[in-house]
């Protein structure tokens, strides 16, 4: 089934054509790679994805009733499913480990369900302090975490925000190979349930992940299909190879 | 008659009198209908007076208008009177005014000219003065016409028209010639043309001409009599209706609490009033049964009831009808004053059209200074307003060393660009430099430094207004017409906003070092791999953008005083005008200016003695705007300006 | 979230419990200390009055710290809600004494006053400074100082609701912010200063001090009384903002303040956190500020006027931002330093050529330091108690606080 289809989206800046007629479409579960050389849109179109960037034409269609989801906030896009982790971890560093968490938790959002609401669930959260190994680490404040914990803290919220679709930039920078390997097959788990969205550079890491892979260049499209099956692609050989 | 004598007259005046007969000549042989003159024989005087072309004459003729002219019986010969004192009056000379002596007031008669021979006096001064060979007199003698026109004085005006040598007091002339022929002339045709002559005219007199021919009388009469023709029925509403009935005795008046509360008083018996208690007269109801009672008894008048009201209002007719009886000149009077009142309008726009030019730019000299360090490199800097102080005070100080105001506005310009400059480097050096990218906290720490300078001033200059100045170059204003004028300063400052303008664009994109600020601003760690040096960037740009409010400064006391708090009243302003025209652009501040000095302008338009409710309906509506339009009427599009 | 029995609101750090508990026990402790002086007649009603003032500010810092120090939105317009709590509660004071003296005075005359009578009269006397006698309409609920009570919250929140609804959601934000409600302060004082807006233009309201119904209390009664009022609302509210700042409330404040735009990814709507801080920080101001009036007997438009709410902001600042105890420090160390200046207390110092008078320096000096402060000491006051405390976690901030940049600088959009 079709979770998200994005429908022929441009959006241009000052002249530039970021996105130029890009569709785009992911099932639930799914798990797939967007690559694609510096500039070709990757960041851009997570932005319309959700909600940051406003494109110029085209729709995004979310769920089982195909709504547009074109126009809507970035937080109520946020509460439908869609859930986001950065290209550089953005965690807020001033706060513990723990209190990230709690925020991330799926839970009501509007402040007076925050001000009254229960107490943040303490065994889900620990579920999912644990599923990044930052359990032990609760009460620090994230800022003293190392660069790869932020990254499993960012990820540890992304799946406390139980989304049903996973934009996933650029995961396993400044990872340890170890962590790689847990990314990959935390990634692999969660695409069983999920749709999952990886932006990644590494071609190895994207050939253990073992999914379809679509190339973006210059805003749209490039090729689509198995890993080997791109990379055959003469087209995407240009582009990375140059001309 | 008369036009023959003004004939007379005219030839008089332009030639130069031949004999050498005096005033005093004249007056001798004619001294019967001097001392006692009637309107007949008085015309046969001033006709041998004009036709002698004596000096003096009008000196003479105003004196004898005003009964100043006495005749001394002692010698014979007419003075005008001076002071008396102890009995002894001073005589002055007919001719020209200078004291000649005195004598007992005993024996002094006095000349009465009565009220007909005084206006034919007085028709022949205003030709005189009309005639006047000197130029001021001519146009003293058109404005004592123009604040009282009169019927009179038509044919001195006409007649002084044709040896008139002066083109604009010709004009002059035949303007009011034709608003005295509007209201005076003799025949329909001659005024209904008089009055199509003024259309578009939006001179005082000629509109207070035009509604004066429209002047109303408003009119009550019962409704039963017939209609007059050409009166206008009035809708007044009922209360209002009533009034003018009380008012013109055609109905008793309405009794209110105060009536009320004495005739209460009047006729309390003891502790009661009506067999009413008094202390029970604490509601408007109590009063009114115990009045009611009191009228039942026949001591005070009743109320008038609704009904009653009613009646009598129904029982007249009101109206409103011409003072002029012809329609003719009333049709034309009123095609007239609508072409008038279109013209008033469209000058009224174009005055607040320059006011409005010049109040943004002194907006925008206010607030470029602050768009270069806020809108290009991020700065907010609260004491700006304090800058544009200093540079006010700079210029007062150099006031007081350079007398000449021309020479010290000279010397003061560049000194306050150089005084506020290196106080906003230092600023930027001890200060903002550590406070980059903690927008906030600099925009408190300017604050400091705002309320530390502006306290020094107040020690060092006092809290008194201190004077700025200009040169009589500055002074007076270019005026175009009664409606639209403006002073040469505000013309000054635009003229300075406009230099700034060029003088800024050519900084910023045809210099280096406009090049290199764009490339800091755009990408510092690009710039400075590059070679450019960021914080030299930073202290110049911040030294110009200081600078700029020192010249703001200067120009801005030279109209509005120099105080310690003068700043403070452009800062919040100022940052508008940076936010609403849009951050990181001349040309938007310029928007900005324009756009809030436009409204303010015609927000007090609305309401000319209110400017405080008009600052606050203007902040309300940027306020507004900055939900339409965030960032700005000259925004920054694309991907750099997603936020 | 099935059987929640386990009773943790997580990640609240327990020092902020002790300080709230130490907090509360010397303002306690200060009360009593005060109304023991008093009582001995060792400290005057004026100083009283004055120290109550002090409270009803600490209030208003507070408040000012939840919305700025935790959520980052520099308010340069909380004084202006201030303000209007004061104006609130001052027409009420005014009208109320108004009619006890206009009844007094129609007392003497033959006949007893009707209600037109009196409300002619009170309109005279209230409105006589800007040659006026009719009552205008936002006069209509003067009388009732339960209705007036309810204007003292009901008019600074609805003006914070309004005011901020409109500038959230055009996602206005850092400095522009702070200028938008510089902004909004300079229309509201201007539009109080005019004379036809009914509430007496530059004369304000005055002879607040005089509290009607109790004839017979004096003022070191009254000023007593206002004093522990002043005491046990700075309490509430602490404990209030205390409340707030904590869990999840408090955590997502302070991630709004330190990247809204992540905030939003998780599925927070930032404007509605915001909106909530603004208004509420807005009510508890405008009570600190009906307060705050009545001890000092007059309110003017200048009150109002934007250079109050930027002092706040100061007080703020120098008492040390995101600490609740730090903001209500700095609001009575500075407004308590700067009377003993402005008031002539401090000696006067001779360098021989000048003679600085402090009256005439204190504001130089005021600003200087403060400069100092946000350059040398961005902790504030309460950076020393973490000196002394000695016990406190790792390296300091990290992040700047509040958004690094305004909304609209470009560098935002290139991520």
């Amino acid at each position: 089934m079709t979770l998200l289809e994005v429908d022929g989206i441009s959006v241009s800046f000052d002249g530039f054509q970021a996105i130029n007629g890009l569709s785009f479409a992911i099932g639930e579960p799914e798990l797939r790679a967007v690559i694609g050389p510096n500039g070709a849109g990757k960041t851009t179109f997570m932005d319309i994805v959700t909600g940051k960037t406003r494109p110029d034409s085209g729709r995004v269609l979310w769920g089982e009733t195909n709504r547009n989801i074109l126009g809507q906030s970035e937080s109520a896009i946020a509460r439908l499913g869609i859930g986001r982790k950065f290209q550089k971890p953005t965690v807020f560093e001033d706060q513990t480990v723990r209190e990230n968490l709690a925020m991330a938790l799926k839970d009501r959002r509007g402040p007076f369900s925050v001000l009254f609401g229960l107490p943040a669930d303490e065994g889900r959260l620990l579920d999912f302090a644990e599923e990044v190994g930052l359990a032990a680490q609760l009460d620090r404040l994230a800022g003293e975490l190392s660069h790869g914990q932020k990254q499993w803290l960012e990820i540890g919220m992304l799946l406390a925000q139980e989304p049903r679709l996973l934009l996933v930039d650029e995961p396993a920078a400044g990872m340890t190979p170890a962590e790689r390997e847990h990314t990959t097959d935390l990634l692999k788990r969660l695409a069983r349930r999920h749709a999952v969205v990886v932006v990644e550079h590494d071609m190895d890491f994207v050939r253990r992940l073992d999914c379809r892979v679509t190339v973006l260049h210059e805003g749209r499209v490039l090729a689509e299909g198995s890993l080997d099956h791109v990379t055959q692609n003469q087209d995407v050989i240009d582009v990375y190879l140059g001309r | 008659m008369l036009r023959l004598f003004f004939a007379i007259l005219l030839t008089a005046v332009a030639a130069p009198a031949a004999a050498q007969e005096t005033l005093q000549d004249i007056l001798q042989s004619h001294a019967e209908e001097v001392a006692d003159p009637g309107r007949r024989s008085v015309g046969v005087v001033i006709e041998d007076l004009l036709e002698a072309g004596v000096p003096g004459a009008p000196l003479f003729l105003d004196a004898w208008q005003n009964r100043e002219v006495v005749l001394n019986e002692g010698d014979g010969l007419f003075y005008i009177a001076g002071e008396e004192e102890g009995g002894m009056t001073v005589l002055r000379d007919i001719a020209d005014g200078a004291a000649v002596g005195e004598a007992p007031s005993g024996a002094l008669s006095e000349v009465r000219p009565n009220g007909g021979v005084r206006r034919v006096i007085g028709a022949a001064l205003v030709q005189f003065r009309l005639s006047d060979p000197d130029a001021s007199t001519r146009r003293r003698a058109l404005e004592a016409i123009a604040r009282r026109p009169d019927a009179d004085q038509i044919e001195p005006l006409a007649a002084s028209i044709e040896a008139e040598e002066s083109p604009l007091i010709r004009d002059e002339k035949l303007r009011l010639l034709n608003i005295l022929t509007a209201r005076y002339g003799e025949t329909t045709e001659e005024r209904v043309a008089a009055i199509e002559a003024m259309a578009g005219s939006i001179t005082p007199d000629a509109r207070a001409a035009l509604s004066d021919i429209l002047a109303t009388r408003d009119r009550i009469v019962p409704a039963a009599e017939a209609e007059e023709p050409g009166a206008l029925p009035l809708r007044l509403p009922r209360d209002e209706a009533y009034a003018r009935l009380v008012e013109e005795g055609l109905a008793p008046p309405l009794v209110t609490p105060a009536a009320i509360r004495d005739a209460i008083l009047a006729n309390a018996e003891g502790e009661t009033v009506a067999g009413l208690p008094l202390a029970a007269m604490d509601t408007d109801a109590a009063r009114r049964e115990a009045y009611d009672r009191l009228a039942a008894e026949g001591l005070v008048e009743p109320f008038v009831t609704p009904e009653q009201i009613e009646a009598a209002v129904a029982a007249h007719r009101f109206e409103a009808s011409y003072t002029e009886g012809d329609p003719q000149v009333i049709e034309a009077a009123r095609a007239a004053l609508g072409s008038v009142e279109t013209q008033v309008v469209l000058n009224r726009t174009a005055d607040l059209a320059l006011d409005a030019l010049s109040l943004a730019s002194i907006y925008f000299l206010a607030a470029i200074g602050l768009a270069i360090t806020f809108g290009v490199m991020g700065v907010i800097n609260m004491a700006h307003g304090e800058f544009i102080m200093m540079g006010a005070y700079t210029g007062y100080l150099v006031q007081q060393f350079v007398p000449d105001y021309t020479l010290s506005l000279i010397i003061a310009l560049p000194l306050a660009f150089a005084v506020t400059a290196a106080a906003g480097i230092a600023m930027e050096r001890l200060v903002i430099r550590h406070l980059y990218h903690r927008p906030l906290e600099t925009l408190l720490a300017t604050f400091g430094i705002s309320i530390a300078l502006q306290q020094l001033a107040k020690n060092i200059f006092g809290t008194q207004a201190r004077p700025l100045t200009s040169p009589d170059w500055l002074s007076g204003q270019w005026v175009v017409n009664e409606l639209v004028s403006i002073s040469y300063i505000r013309i000054a400052i635009f003229v300075l906003a406009l230099v700034f303008l060029g003088l800024l664009l050519f900084i910023l994109n045809r210099t280096r070092l406009g090049l290199e600020v764009r490339a800091v601003t755009q990408n510092p760690g690009m710039a400075s791999s590059m070679g450019i040096d960021p914080d030299r960037i930073n202290m110049l740009t911040f030294g110009l953008g200081s600078g700029i409010a020192g010249i703001a400064g200067v120009a801005i006391g030279l109209y509005a005083q120099v105080t310690s708090e003068m700043g403070a009243n452009y800062i919040v302003q100022s940052f508008m005008t940076v936010v609403v025209g849009g951050v990181g652009n001349v040309w938007g501040t310029l928007a900005g200016a324009g756009l809030i000095g436009v409204l303010q302008k015609v927000i007090e338009g609305f309401n000319p003695s209110n400017t405080l409710a008009a600052q606050t309906y203007m902040i309300l509506f940027i306020i507004l705007f900055i939900q339409v339009r965030p960032r700005g009427i000259v925004a920054l599009r694309g991907r750099a300006a997603e936020g | 979230m099935t059987d929640a029995a386990l009773p943790l609101r997580s990640g609240r750090p327990p020092v902020r419990r002790t300080s709230t508990m130490v907090f509360l026990v010397a303002l306690a402790a200060f009360a009593v200390l005060v109304t023991v002086l008093a009582g001995a007649d060792m400290i005057s009603t004026s100083f009283v009055k004055l120290l109550g003032k002090t409270l009803c500010l600490a209030l208003a810092a507070v408040a000012m710290d939840v919305v700025w120090g935790y959520t980052g939105i520099l308010s340069l317009g909380h004084m202006a809600f201030f303000g209007l709590g004061g104006y609130a509660i001052g027409m009420w004071l005014m009208w109320a004494r108004t009619e006890a003296i206009v009844a007094s005075n129609l007392a003497a005359s033959a006949l007893p006053p009707t209600p037109g009578e009196l409300r002619e009269g009170i309109g005279g006397q209230i409105f006589g400074v800007v040659g006026s006698s009719d009552i205008p309409l936002i006069w209509s609920f003067a009388h009732s100082l339960p209705l007036q009570l309810a204007m003292v919250v009901l008019v600074p929140g609805l003006l914070a609701l309004v005011f901020g609804w409109l500038a959230f959601r055009s996602r206005v934000t850092g400095v522009y912010l702070s200028i938008l409600t510089q902004a909004m302060t300079l229309a509201l004082s201007l539009y109080l200063f005019q004379n036809d807006t009914g509430l007496r233009g530059n004369n304000g309201l005055s002879g607040l001090q005089n509290i009607p119904g109790f004839p017979a209390a004096s003022q070191a009664q009254i000023s007593i009384a206002f004093f522990w009022a002043s005491a046990l609302a700075l309490a509430l509210g602490y404990l209030l903002f205390a409340w707030v700042v904590s869990g999840r409330m408090g955590s997502v404040l302070r991630a709004v303040r330190d990247d809204e735009a992540r905030v939003r990814f998780l599925g927070y709507h930032v404007e509605s956190f915001k909106l909530f801080a603004f208004t509420l920080t807005a009510v508890v101001t405008g009570i600190a500020g009906a307060l705050y009036y009545p001890q000092a007997g007059i309110i003017n438009p200048g009150e109002v006027a934007p250079i109050a709410s930027i002092y706040l902001a100061v007080w703020v600042a120098i008492g040390g931002r995101g600490r609740l105890y730090g903001a209500a420090i700095g609001a009575i160390a500075v407004s308590l330093v700067s009377n003993w200046f402005t008031s002539g207390g401090a000696p006067d110092l001779d360098l021989g050529v000048y003679e600085i008078r402090w009256t005439e320096w204190w504001l130089v000096l005021l600003g200087v330091s403060f400069v100092l402060v946000t350059l040398l000491a961005p902790k504030g006051l309460g950076g020393l108690v973490d000196l002394w405390t000695q016990r406190r976690r790792g390296p300091a901030r990290r992040a700047a606080y509040g958004p690094d940049t305004g909304a609209k600088r470009p560098e935002e959009g290139a991520e």
